[in-house]
């Protein structure tokens, strides 16, 4: 039996384009919406399947505002049993606050004789992309880690890990209790149905105040990004522009 | 005072190919920190460092590589990977410790952060002010740039550096590279995450994408999983690889390790054929350091398409059978 604790994050939606707010301060995601990166889904994926094939159960946790229960929300509907919300401000706090956030959680729950086995992030936030809150929360607790987890399959106490991000795929044989980031790519996140989202809807919400000031992430300012200035060559339309491109393919001299 | 660069090898199981693209980029970009001297460590690799490597490690400049002699460290574990570095910090007195922004250099030098207690910006650009140092780093996958400092003076200061963020440049004069060894004591908790084996890949893995010299993209212009066969024919008649968008790899068109951007591989080629993709910044974050590109795409205002050198408006799946012809 594995239980689980999967920790999500609402983050503007940065498909199209990205706008600051007024005080240049942090992203405003008001117009494009929000929602838990895809690193997040996968993570949300995993720890529902573990916790089906072992009998165990999943909590989902976020440090947020009160908005932020729609992605506690969106994890519920596919399945998570329980919801915490560490009641804060995000763009206040850096990685390693959240990082120490999370294992106050954590410790307090094995405190109460209810640890978790398994504790899973994504691998990197989209909008701060810090690459470090689940490797610096197993350092808090003295686990193991592994980055980049994209497959999980648990065997009794241990778990079979895969990464192929970078290159091959590097397995890993971790002892539980652990820690993953989890990466995209190697788990298709399931939709809600219907009795899903009722239950969602109706969940308790477990709401805790942190207990310490943040240090904050260090952020001394944001700068969106100029489009840079188009000096594109129209070579042509449809297939006519054929022979002109092979010229170019030729001229840079990838022609073999 | 010195920089510390993790450096990783461009292929860890032929070291004769030498440093990675982006340490050598790290390597350059460390001498644009204020410190006197560069050194490297280069962990995974045990027994003496190849000759290749070590070139790579003087045209650098760099003083000391150091390198760890423990055969438990061949396989990978980055926390034990992280022991060494940190020694190596501590034997070269080492003000400043950077990576790479890769899976492994972000993981790894997480680590060292995080024993240490210090901050970690990662995927720094650029370095924006000397004193006291500021630097910018890639958030929301390269769109937009964040402002931190780097180092308060007190301690270590950790940061990854995005991939081809810098080009890399020889130094004014070459360097020693004189060979340490680090011996660290290891403990079990240490290599409790330890890859066992690693497992080829059916049709490959991202190595091929990253290392490629050209790569043939592909987004939702394709149309489907089953249309890809000119895209194919088109990267094998130019010797390179097959790269597409997250839509491709979330509709199960193509396996997620071809996926190029902020949650995919991050390419270099030095041509970039982009075909039925729109653009997006998550897209561009991976691709946006292509030597050239050139854009196939039915809308000539996507962003794909005004921010390539080239483009050619119209349908991929009649100009790439065109193409192929005329180069037949
Ligand atoms: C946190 C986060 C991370 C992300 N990470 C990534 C990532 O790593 N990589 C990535 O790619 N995306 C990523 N995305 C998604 C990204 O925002 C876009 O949704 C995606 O890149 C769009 O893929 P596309 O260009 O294939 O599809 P679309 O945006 O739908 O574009 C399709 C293009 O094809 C053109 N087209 C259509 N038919 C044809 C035809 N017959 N011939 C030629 N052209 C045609 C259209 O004009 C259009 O420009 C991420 C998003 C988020 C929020």
């Amino acid at each position: 039996m594995a239980d689980v604790l999967v920790c999500v994050k609402r983050a503007p939606d940065t498909s199209g384009e990205v706008v600051l707010t007024a005080d240049g301060g942090s992203i405003d995601g008001r117009y494009a919406g929000y929602s838990m990166s895809s690193h997040e889904e996968c993570a949300v994926e995993i720890a529902v399947s573990v916790a089906g094939d072992t009998g165990g159960s999943v909590t989902v946790l976020t440090l947020g505002d009160d908005d932020s229960v729609e992605q506690l929300r969106a994890a519920l509907a596919v399945g998570a049993d329980e919801a915490v919300r560490i009641d804060a401000t995000a763009d206040d706090y850096g990685p390693a606050d959240v990082a120490a956030a999370i294992a106050e959680v954590v410790q307090a729950r094995a405190g109460e004789g209810r640890p978790f086995d398994l504790v899973l992030v994504g691998n990197d936030a989209a909008d701060t992309g810090d690459h470090q809150v689940g490797i610096r929360l197993a350092h808090l607790l003295d686990r193991p880690v592994v980055a980049g987890a994209q497959e999980v399959a648990v065997s009794g106490d241990r778990l079979e890990v895969r990464s192929s991000v970078s290159g091959p795929t590097e397995v890993f044989d971790v002892p539980m209790p652990a820690v993953l980031t989890v990466w995209e790519g190697g788990v298709e996140p399931r939709y809600p149905n219907i009795s899903g989202r009722m239950k969602a809807k109706k969940a308790r919400i477990e709401v805790l105040e942190p207990s310490g000031a943040p240090r904050g992430s260090g952020r001394l300012g944001l700068r969106v990004l100029p489009p840079p200035e188009s000096n594109v060559e129209v070579l042509g339309e449809g297939k006519t522009a054929a022979p002109r491109l092979v010229d170019v393919l030729r001229e840079l001299g990838v022609v073999r | 005072m010195s920089v510390l660069v993790l450096v990783e090898p461009e292929d860890l199981d032929d070291l004769g190919a030498g440093l990675s693209v982006v340490s050598q980029e790290v390597l350059t970009f460390a001498r644009s920190l204020p410190g006197d001297e560069v050194d490297a460590v280069l962990v995974g690799a045990v027994g003496q460092p190849t000759e290749a490597v070590l070139a790579h490690c003087r045209e650098q400049g760099v003083r000391t590589l150091h390198v760890s002699p423990d055969a438990r460290l061949e396989r990978y574990a980055a926390r034990a990977w992280a022991r060494v570095v940190d020694a190596a910090a501590e034997a070269g007195g080492a003000a400043y410790l950077i990576g790479g922004g890769t899976p492994h250099g972000n993981e790894v030098l997480a680590h060292v952060a995080a024993a240490r207690s210090v901050p970690m910006p990662c995927n720094v650009v650029a370095v924006v002010q000397s004193e006291p140092l500021e630097v910018e780093r890639q958030v929301v996958g390269g769109a937009v740039l964040e402002r931190v400092a780097l180092g308060d003076g007190a301690g270590l200061a950790v940061a990854s550096v995005a991939g081809h963020a810098v080009a890399p440049q020889a130094a004014p004069s070459p360097g020693p590279a004189h060979v340490a060894e680090v011996d660290v004591e290891l403990t079990d908790a240490d290599l409790a995450a330890q890859v066992v084996r690693i497992e080829a890949r059916e049709g490959g893995d991202t190595s091929a994408l990253t290392g490629a010299n050209v790569v043939v993209g592909a987004g939702r212009g394709v149309g489907g999983p089953d249309q890809f066969d000119d895209v194919e024919a088109l990267a094998a008649r130019l010797g390179g690889a097959v790269g597409v968008s997250r839509v491709v790899t979330s509709l199960g068109w193509r396996p997620h390790h071809e996926q190029v951007g902020q949650t995919g591989s991050r390419i270099a080629p030095d041509l970039y054929l982009a075909c039925g993709i729109s653009g997006a910044i998550q897209h561009w974050a991976g691709c946006s350091s292509s030597k050239t590109i050139i854009a196939i795409n039915t809308d000539g205002e996507a962003p794909m398409v005004t921010k390539a050198r080239y483009a050619v408006i119209g349908d991929m799946h009649e100009v790439i059978p065109a193409v192929l012809e005329e180069l037949s």
